[in-house]
This record gives structure tokens, sequence and C-alpha cells, in this order.
């Protein structure tokens, strides 16, 4: 596990200049990912937030080589690299060792790229997909996802007069990648930047598909004060909304247990979009996303043993 | 020497495939072109080649690994038919777009609703302005002929532009038909060496491709992939020369079958030319001045060789195997028009669109087509588009 001083050694593999918004998760979470990991990479991302922030020709803030094609295929073209790859290299014409790492926003991920990333996953691709969740689709301008938390209020789940947001909670894409019983599985936040990064660094060295399912703030989307990007994923962890774990060949391990876990209120009093549920009028809406909280908390921690 | 072999077009693309050993193959199964990545999924069992083939889970998973393989500057192929082409769709146009030179085998099928798995030119039709480059083949032999020309093309610096070869679906996609197959070597040494490409692969170079190209960019580089288009009229004809002068089968952007001295002619594409072929000889038996131009390249569109090969002729029927439903004409059509509105003689034009959902096309069928022809060229009376072959 490198320290902070190793890290900040490393080559700069995604540089200032992007048009990301100040207190943005997905910088950190690229910056992160990329310094944890020692070998040269190549890096896939699908359209998004970070994609059009980042390349707008004839600039580029990737000193690492960068594709994107598409929204829904990040993996599925990451498809197609890695094998080449594997070619060059069976038939001796690639002597270097690159990882190769793979973007997408959770629009991306969990919803419209959901296809090729389970094919890229049961084909066994040697690729990291990191999904930088930010629980909508901000790019567009906020429109509700299938990682949208209930309660949220989004541009096409607006809390209304008669509606409190979005209705139903989000899908559990992480455990859909452990059913895929790939060899590595896990969750971080930006908010423990060591947490993220060991994971990373695990999931290079991994043989086959690694997944990791990063909690990454929206400042305009959520919305936050930018100044608290780090610490609402820390408070995300400390009420269990987002457990950090890790399963490693279908074992299950918390990486991060809270000491005391917090009632959710902390979490969603920080935030624009849960500023209804505090609401009396919702108290049995909010106790309803409590409960799933707690039942999630539970079955993990089972897991876990 | 070149073996005659008995060979469906699935099996030539499958074998052509083979020959070329491509880096990397991605590709899905779907009729009536299964059968191309079967037999070649078999040579990668076997070890006949050094090809990674990536079984993905879709068909825009396909030419999205595709996309990520010729970025590499490795080799890449694969091939589908109409729903798998329509699924597709959004990535066509970025393998273009970025200047992927992949190569696909696309054998044409009708394209739902109704769902329907038989031939008819509405998916390639469909796709004909995504960029790529779009060949036609009457028959088994053509089939494998252009998927090797195709390589060439693609690959060439002024062109850098996909490559989709079509064939029939079912009618020649698995019909067996006497072929001659090159040798392996004569096959390698035709294609040469994979030309050296930037890769996203050179971690010493790294540069970032599919950018985000505002207003200020994305018109030039649209420019300049129309200019590789264009750049592509060129090498088509020459490669199809050298094509000839190494094996003895020329091939040119289009086929005159009959029409030097000919009155009434029909435009026509893949295989039902075999069959018109056959009834342009019986009519001209009959001492009828009749004739046939058989276009074997969609995109480019060669404007310039329609116009010289028609603007002689009285009369000419364009045959479309796919409907634009626009209540005017199928898609062939229109182009003709275009290439012969700058002519001085401009022949009748009259659209037929005939065979959807490989509604069989039988000699009767082009009889009739050229008896309405003569009738048009004796009354002078026209009509813009008739329905050949249906119940109405």
């Amino acid at each position: 596990m490198p320290t902070l001083k190793d890290l900040s050694k490393r080559e700069e593999r995604f540089v200032s200049g992007h048009r990301l918004c100040p207190g943005c998760g997905a910088a950190i979470v690229v910056k992160l990912v990329l310094s944890a990991i020692e070998k040269p990479v190549v890096v896939g991302c699908a359209t998004g937030c970070l994609e059009v922030a980042s390349t707008i020709f004839p600039f580029s803030s990737w000193t690492s080589p960068f594709i994107h094609s598409a929204f829904e295929n990040v993996a599925a073209t990451m498809s197609g690299v890695e094998p080449a790859y594997r070619s060059l290299k069976k038939q001796g014409k690639m002597d270097k060792d690159i990882v190769f790492v793979a973007f997408g926003g959770d629009g991306g991920t969990y919803d419209i790229g959901l296809q090729s990333l389970s094919g890229a996953a049961e084909r066994g691709h040697k690729i990291i997909y990191i999904c930088y969740n930010n629980q909508a689709y901000m790019n567009t301008g906020i429109q509700r996802s299938g990682a949208t938390p209930k309660g949220a209020s989004t541009s096409t789940s607006p809390a209304g007069k008669v509606i409190p947001g979005k209705v139903q909670f989000q899908k559990d894409l992480t455990e859909i990648m452990v059913a895929h019983e790939v060899p590595y599985v896990a969750t971080s936040i930006i908010g423990r930047w060591n947490d993220l990064v060991s994971k990373v660094e695990k999931a290079s060295k991994t043989d086959g598909f690694s997944f990791i399912n990063v909690l990454s703030p929206c400042r305009l989307g959520w919305p936050h004060d930018p100044v608290l990007t780090l610490e609402i994923t820390r408070v995300a962890a400390d009420t269990c909304v987002w457990p950090v774990y890790e399963v490693v060949n279908g074992k299950y391990k918390i990486t991060y247990k809270p000491k005391e876990k917090k009632p959710i209120t902390e979490w969603l009093k920080m935030q624009g979009r849960f500023a209804h549920l505090l609401k009396p009028e919702n108290e049995s809406l909010l106790k309803s996303i409590q409960d799933e909280v707690d039942r999630k908390w539970e079955i993990l921690l089972k897991k876990s043993e | 020497m070149p073996q005659r072999l008995t060979k469906t077009a699935n099996e030539v693309f499958a074998e052509a495939m083979r020959q070329i050993n491509p880096d990397v193959v991605a590709a899905y199964p779907i009729t009536p072109a299964t059968e191309v990545v079967q037999i070649f999924s078999q040579f990668v069992a076997d070890g006949k080649v050094k090809t990674e083939f990536v079984a993905v889970e879709s068909e825009h998973s396909a030419m999205s690994a595709c996309i990520g393989a010729s970025a590499c500057g490795v080799r890449t192929l694969t091939g589908t038919s109409s729903q798998g082409l329509a699924y597709m769709w959004e990535m066509l146009y970025i393998a273009s777009g970025l200047r992927l030179p992949i190569v696909m085998a696309v054998v044409n099928r009708a394209l739902s609703s109704p769902i329907n798995i038989h031939c008819d030119h509405s998916d390639t039709m469909g796709a004909r302005d995504c960029g790529w480059i779009q060949i036609f083949s009457e028959n088994v032999q053509e089939s494998y002929d252009n998927f090797l020309q195709a390589v060439r093309i693609a690959e060439h610096q002024d062109v850098r532009l996909p490559v989709m070869v079509t064939t029939d679906g079912f009618i020649l996609s698995h019909c067996l038909e006497v072929v001659e197959v090159l040798e392996d070597e004569t096959v390698r040494k035709f294609i040469g060496e994979n030309p050296e490409r930037k890769s996203i692969l050179d971690v010493e170079n790294p540069f970032t491709l599919g950018a985000l190209d505002l207003q200020d960019y994305y018109f030039e580089h649209k420019r300049q992939q129309a200019e590789g288009m264009k750049n592509s009229l060129n090498l088509i004809p020459l490669i199809g020369k050298e094509f000839g002068d190494k094996f003895g089968r020329y091939y040119d952007f289009a086929e005159s079958y009959k029409l030097d001295d000919a009155e009434i002619a029909i435009v026509i594409m893949g295989s039902t030319a075999g069959t018109a072929k056959d009834v342009v000889d019986q009519l001209r038996d009959e001492g009828k001045k009749v004739g046939l131009l058989k276009l074997r390249v969609f995109r480019p569109f060669p404007a310039n060789v329609i116009q010289k090969a028609l603007e002689n002729i009285k009369v000419v029927g364009i045959m479309d195997r796919a409907d634009s439903v626009n209540a005017i004409s199928g898609p062939l059509y229109p182009e003709i028009c275009t290439s012969l509105y700058d002519s001085d003689k401009k022949p009748l034009l009259v659209d037929y669109i005939y065979g959807l959902g490989g509604r069989e096309v039988r000699e009767e069928d082009i009889q009739l087509v050229f008896s309405e022809l003569f009738n048009i060229l004796k009354t002078g009376k026209t009509y813009n588009l008739k329905y050949i072959g249906v119940r109405e």
C-alpha cells in the first residue's frame, strides 16, 4: 500500500485543465484510481461528464492512451482493446504489461451499459471497471437513473405535490456484479483515499475482471457545498447508506465499519435533493428508507461474517 | 494452385477470414450470417489462426469491440445481418468517424417488422449513410473475392474507412456454388502486411481517441472523412484491376452486361443479377436490344460510371430490393437519378421494388420488367414506381 507521499511522486495521469466542476467527485476518482496503478494504463471511458469535460478537442487531460466510443459500451469497447493486446502479446509483438481501466458513470453502467458490462464480466476480460457513481444522469441535467436512491428529487423524478421524488430504491449493481462471480468486486468512497487506492491496487493484480463502484458526489445534482465533497462520502459510509466492502473470489469483507452507525438523516440533510424528505409529512417515507438501509446492512454483516 | 471447391457464401467468408488471419474477430450469431462466425470459431479452436475471437453478447458490443480492437492498430473483422446490423447502427458511424478499417461480412436479410429471415437489401441500404464502403456480391465467388479486396481498400492510408461486403441471405449464404479459392500464401501476399497505424496500446506515445468535437472541429473531421470516401473512388478500381491481373477475375464499380447498343436496360444489385442476365440473353436471342448494369459498389456511389453506362439507354428500370417507404421509390432509384441529372441525354427511369423478405424472383418477373420498359419505350408513357411479384 503506497503512502500519499508515494502517490504524489507518481506520474500524473489526469491533469488539470479539464472542465469538471469544482468539487466534482469524478476527477478525484480518476486521480486516485490511476495513481494506484504502477504499470502503464490504457483508459476507456463511457460518454458522460467525465469524458466530455476532459477531452474537448484538441485538448485532453489524459496523459495515458484513452479511447471513448459511445455511452453504453465502454465495457464492450475495452473487450476489443484487451484481446487486441493479448493477440499482440501472443504474437510477440507487445512487450509491455498494460493495465486496462474502464470508467463509466452510473447511467452508463447501471442502466444503458449494463448489458455490455455483464458481457465483459462473463467473458472475464482483464479490465478494471470503475463506476463513478453520482447516482443520476448528471451530464444531461440530473435525471434519475437506476442508481438514484429512493426519495431523491431529480429532474425526471422531481419532488412534487403528489410524488415525493424517486419512488423506487436503487438497483444493487454491486451485488449484480458479485453474482457474475468475477474475482474482484468492491465499493469504495473517495473520502477514504487509502480504501480506494488499495482496492484498485488489488484489482490491478487480479487475473480477470474487476468491478469497483465508487460513490462520487455531484455538487450540482445532489446538490451540496463543494467543499464537502469528501466529507459527504464519509457520512454515506457512516450511515451505511453506502456500505464500503469488497468481495474477493466470493468472500465478503466490510473494509470500513462505522464505529457508530449514524441515522440516514445525517446523510440526507447535507443534500438539496433530499430536503423534502425531512419535512414532517414525509416521515413514513423517511422511515422506509432507513428500514431498507438497515435491512441491507444486516444482510451485508451476515455475508461478511 | 487455386483450388476449385464447392462452397456457400458463408463458408467462403469464413475461409477468407481464415486466410486473412486477423488479430481480432468480435461477433455475435444471427441468421443467416451465423455460420460465418461459427466456422471461423472452429478455426480458432483448432489453432488455424492467430486470432483472438471475442464472442460478444450483442451486435452492438460486437462493433464496439471491433472499434476497440481496431483502435489498437490490429486487423479486425466481423460479420452480421439484418437486425444485428440495425443494432450496430450507432457504432457503424463511430467506426467510420474514427477512421477504423474494420471489414465486415453482411449477409443481406430483411428488417423487421414483420420479422423475416430471408433476403432483401433493406439492412445494408439503411446503413448507406453511415460512412462505410459497401460492396455487393452477385455470387459466392464474388463474395470471396470482394472480401479479400475489402481489406486492401479499408486499410489504404488515403481511405482508412470500414468496408462491408454483402452477400444475399440464403440465396448465396446457404447455396453451394463452385468457387475458386486462392492459396493461403497467395492471399497473404495480396493483402500484405497490416499497415502501421496509431495505436492506443502505444503507451509511449499516448493520444486521446474519440474526443469531444464541438462546433470548432467536428465539421473539419467530417470533411476529412468525406475525403477518405472520395479517395476510395480512385482506389477501388485499382484494387479490382490488380486482383484481375493476378487471379483472372476483374472487378470495377459496376459490370455492364450487353449494354453497348442497348435501348432498354435494368440496374440491379446482388444475386438477382444472375437471373436477370439469363433474361437479357433470352431477349437478345429474340433480337431485342436489352442490357443490364450490375452495380457492385454502392458506397462510394460511382455517379460518373453510372452516367456513362446509362446515358445512351432510352429507358432504364432500376431494381430496388428495399423500399424506402417514402412514397417515391426505393433507395437505389434516387441515386441513379442524381447520376443522370447532369447528362444531356436523360433516359426515362422507372423504379421496381422486388424480392422483399426473400420473395422469389423468377425469370418471368424480370421478363415482366423488360416488357414494361418496352411499353414505356413504345408509348413514351411512364410512371415512377411499380412493385414486382407482390399480391396487391
